[in-house]
């Protein structure tokens, strides 16, 4: 396939209509039956609705909003949008009106997709404050009956309209399919506004089909690959898998019923390409481990026996190492039993390649889905790097780094660690932000991420943290306080934790337990207690808890960089860290800074010999009074590891 | 004017249950009944589709008169209720379930059935897509093949409303759909009963005790009390109805 003359992504469309016009290219389950898209259909589909928006007026360098869940429709539009060279913007679904105002009068956008009536009415709620929106295209018709807002049309009147018209003019159409070109932008999509205004970040063509076709050969992707589509097409990730990907490989995608049917209809359509934050993976083992309890006793006995000998070996024989003859026979029972109906359950018994990105991913939580023999992969990049910078080769996985570069991308740190990035996939710039994209990208074509890390000895990149948060101990050695923080949340029992150490000789903690698994733990030990305060200095539960803290400082002293990073005193906090108490942001990340104002009394305790602190803090209920809670913390020492020792154990 | 009750009684032994009730029903239109515990609300319901058979008066749906209705005879007239006790088969999914909507439609013989060639075939492939589109409109996808019961209360209700819609009803009776919901439950149903108002034009007759619900989607309400109509028009003259204040808030005696 000669990528070279096919450098847009309408373009790759035509050809797949060509070369491979009767294989599935995506499919729908609607109505209890998955309907399929041919690539031949999907290209008609596409054309008619392309030849409808240049009638309705959408011209070059045009922005197009589209709201939907993922619909074989969705994709049909925004590659129609991209045939008259206009620009998708994808905004996320579940967004409030308020939050979809700002896209659509920074990118002045003047047609809309949204796909039912819910989209509709966020649309036309902001529609006073965005005075450009002049055209709301519908796919569902379902309660929009009634509206008189001359402003709303039918996707099928639409397909109609156009198909009419590129009767009257087949080659109009050609045309403008020929006159789009590589560095054109072929979507914009906005950057989550959690610290800012959002940004609208425009990705070419060009720097999609480089970075989708470069992975796509990592991996050996092909035609005859499927993919689910379920997460917001809005987001960066779901956009290269359900879009750039298929259209340079011309794998199929699938769109699943409804959200709540995903799990089924994944076991129904079995992918091979499979991608998952590691929310999702946590609450898939979740319900893996709540239906094995309520299983007979022989089967709860098969599982654990079977999981402890995929512990041991499965990592190794995905990578290939070379594990002891009995270990592969039990290994292959234990398939047969076990984890083969395990992976089936799960809709992975066909996944060839899994990743997952996004946010820290547990070690154990990694090591589940490796050991029964899926091949999840860790995977890094942004929004603005069209997502593939770093991912983990096959053989070469590890929990704690995402790998290395991927080919074509250039990786350097700065002296403050800040990961820079050049590729052939940075983006072109932040929409009508040309401070921002300053800022991000230098001169020599450098892009800032603001993360944080380091190359581990075999070259993988390890990111740590973001720069802004990434501090120094008194000695001047690395201390990443959210690194720490991760590792210790992955334990179930901890449920926050607040590392300190900037500017000091050494690093301590504040931790939060997590209620309901402490209090499972303790009933399973018939240990009384008359509350959270109560139960949070027991030091039954001091002993849990630092056994956690003493793994993670093992764990870090094996790394030359962080093992002086160790934890050397903590305590439990009398009380969870609260949102309302503007301790937590409203998205539960701690503010560590207003933690360490707040409860300055305990942080110096733990920076002093003494064995025990008070604390009296006002608490706010939830009926917005305000108390006082005191109680008297303990502090514990915890046992610290010197880096030296620790690489000779291994 | 699709269906009218005139000068209905119904009376177990000695207790009366309605008396010389007469209210009628508009096409197209959300008609509610409303009343104190023990007012006759479900006997009107029961009357309606043929359950009971009235002592005295008559019904008159689609410009036929009846003095009694059976409920085979209902149902083929295009009369579809849903049960305050929910009345679903427990251990059968819920696409079974609503499968057994489509009954009066099925034309097969058992033999043609059993054989599952031609016809018979077509036949169950049509209804499944009908049974498919009421899934796909009450979006409980996610719970085709899970047995009902199983599912929690507010989605059970769910289900028996798509049981209802499935026999294609020109007047659908809904017995207290949404006793027992949590208010997000409320709200949708509130939406599923208007859509089906208006999507598939069907006349609605429902026994609410949520007032709020009852002012907001019904555009008639009758009150009955002791099995007397004290009551009939829009919701507005209703609320402001002297009588319906005090049969509600009871009177000083």
């Amino acid at each position: 396939m000669a990528i070279g003359t096919l450098d847009t992504f309408p373009k790759l469309l035509m050809h797949h209509a060509q070369a491979r016009g009767a294989r599935p290219a995506i499919r729908e389950k609607d109505l209890g039956i998955w309907q399929t898209w041919t690539w031949r259909e999907f290209a008609d589909e596409t054309r008619a609705l392309a030849c409808g928006l240049a009638t309705e007026g959408v011209k070059r360098g045009d922005h197009v909003a589209l709201v939907s869940d993922n619909r074989p429709r969705l994709y049909a539009m925004m590659c129609a949008v991209q045939c008259l060279g206009a620009v998708p913007v994808p905004l996320y679904q579940d967004a409030v009106a308020a939050e979809m105002a700002f896209p659509i009068q920074n990118a002045a956008i003047t047609h809309a997709y949204a796909e039912d009536q819910e989209q509709v009415d966020k649309l036309l709620e902001i529609q006073p404050r965005c005075p450009t929106l002049r055209r709301i295209y519908y796919d569902d018709p379902r309660g929009l009956r009634h509206y008189p807002q001359k402003e709303l049309l039918a996707y099928d009147a639409l397909r109609d309209a156009g198909r009419a018209s590129l009767k009257r003019d087949p080659a109009f159409l050609e045309g403008e399919i020929a006159k789009g070109s590589g560095e054109d932008t072929a979507a914009m999509l906005f950057t989550s506004g959690t610290t800012a205004t959002p940004k609208g970040v425009a990705l070419t063509h060009h720097a999609l089909i480089d970075r989708a076709t470069v992975a796509a050969k990592l991996e050996g992707l092909g035609e005859r690959d499927v993919a689910l589509a379920y997460l917001p097409p809005a987001w960066v990730g779901q956009f290269i898998f359900s879009l750039a990907q298929p259209f340079v490989t011309g794998y199929c995608i699938c769109c699943p019923e409804s959200p709540e049917t995903v799990m089924m209809d994944m076991r129904e359509i079995g992918p091979t390409y499979y991608f998952a934050p590691p929310r999702v993976l946590e609450a898939l083992l979740t319900q893996v481990s709540i239906r094995m309890e309520d299983a007979s006793r022989l089967k709860r006995w098969l599982y654990r026996r079977f999981m402890d000998v995929a512990g041991r070996v499965g990592g190794a024989l995905l990578d290939g190492k070379p594990v002891g003859f009995f270990d592969r026979i039990l290994y292959g029972l234990g398939d047969l039993l076990v984890y083969g109906p395990l992976r089936n359950v799960l809709g992975m018994s066909r996944v060839r390649v899994a990743y997952t990105a996004g946010e820290a991913i547990g070690p154990d939580l990694f090591k589940f889905y490796r050991s029964i023999g899926v091949n999840l992969k860790q995977l890094y990049g942004s929004t603005e790097t069209s997502v593939f910078v770093c991912i983990q080769p096959d053989g070469q996985v590890k929990a704690d780094t995402v790998g290395p570069a991927v080919p074509g991308v250039e990786l350097k740190f700065t002296p403050q660690r800040e990961l820079l990035i050049r590729s052939p996939g940075l983006f072109k710039e932040y929409y009508k932000n040309p401070q921002a994209t300053q800022e991000a990208k230098d001169a020599e074509g450098w892009f800032h991420t603001g993360d944080a890390g380091y190359f581990d000895p075999d070259g993988h990149v390890k990111i740590i943290d973001r720069v802004k948060d990434v501090g120094q101990l008194a000695d001047g050695t690395l201390f990443a306080p959210k690194y720490l923080e991760n590792k210790l949340k992955f334990f179930p029992f901890v449920k926050e934790a607040v590392c300190f150490g900037q500017g000091k000789d050494r690093v301590c903690a504040f931790i939060n337990m997590d209620m309901d698994a402490v209090a499972n733990w303790a009933e399973k030990r018939n240990m009384p207690y008359s509350g959270y305060t109560d139960l949070a200095s027991r030091d039954e539960v001091y002993d849990l808890v630092a056994g956690c803290v003493e793994r993670v400082n093992a764990d870090l002293a094996q790394d030359a960089e962080l093992a002086a990073s160790q934890i050397h005193r903590f305590l439990i906090l009398h009380k969870e860290l609260d949102p309302d108490d503007e301790e937590l942001t409203r998205t539960r990340k701690v503010r560590r800074g207003f933690i360490a104002e707040k409860y300055a009394a305990l942080l110096n305790a733990l920076y002093s010999p003494a064995r025990t602190a008070r604390v009296t803090a006002q608490v706010r209920y939830e009926d917005g009074r305000t108390g006082t809670l005191s109680a008297e913390l303990k502090i514990r020492d915890v046992k610290t590891f010197p880096p030296a020792a620790a690489k000779q154990a291994a | 004017m699709i269906l009218s009750v005139e000068d209905v009684s119904l009376a177990f032994g000695g207790v009366k249950a309605l008396s010389d009730v007469s209210f009628d029903v508009k096409e197209h239109e959300i008609r509610a009944i409303i009343g104190p515990n023990g007012a006759g609300k479900s006997s009107m319901l029961n009357v309606l589709n043929g359950v009971y058979r009235p002592q005295k008066g008559k019904i008159r749906f689609k410009e036929k008169v009846f003095s009694g209705m059976d409920p085979h005879a209902a149902a083929a007239l295009g009369i579809a209720r849903t049960f305050q006790n929910i009345a679903l088969f427990k251990g059968m999914s819920v696409l079974d379930n609503i499968m057994t909507g489509r009954n009066q439609r099925m034309r097969c013989n058992f033999l043609q059935q059993a054989i599952w060639l031609g016809s018979a075939k077509r036949e169950e492939l049509e209804h499944r897509r009908a049974v498919e589109e009421i899934i796909d409109f009450l979006e409980i996808q996610h719970i085709r093949r899970t047995p009902v019961g199983r599912l929690p209360y507010g989605l059970q209700k769910c289900v028996e409303l798509g049981r209802a819609l499935a026999a294609e009803p020109r007047l659908l009776l809904l017995d207290e759909p949404m006793a027992g919901m949590n208010l997000e439950e409320k709200q949708d149903m509130c939406r599923f009963v208007l859509d089906v108002n208006d999507q598939f034009g069907t006349t609605i007759v429902l026994i609410e005790h949520d007032m709020g619900v009852v002012m907001d989607i019904s555009n008639r309400v009758v009150v009955l009390d002791y099995g007397r109509k004290i009551a009939d028009g829009t919701p507005e003259e209703v609320r402001k109805d002297q009588k319906v204040i005090d049969a509600y808030l009871g009177l000083a005696h």
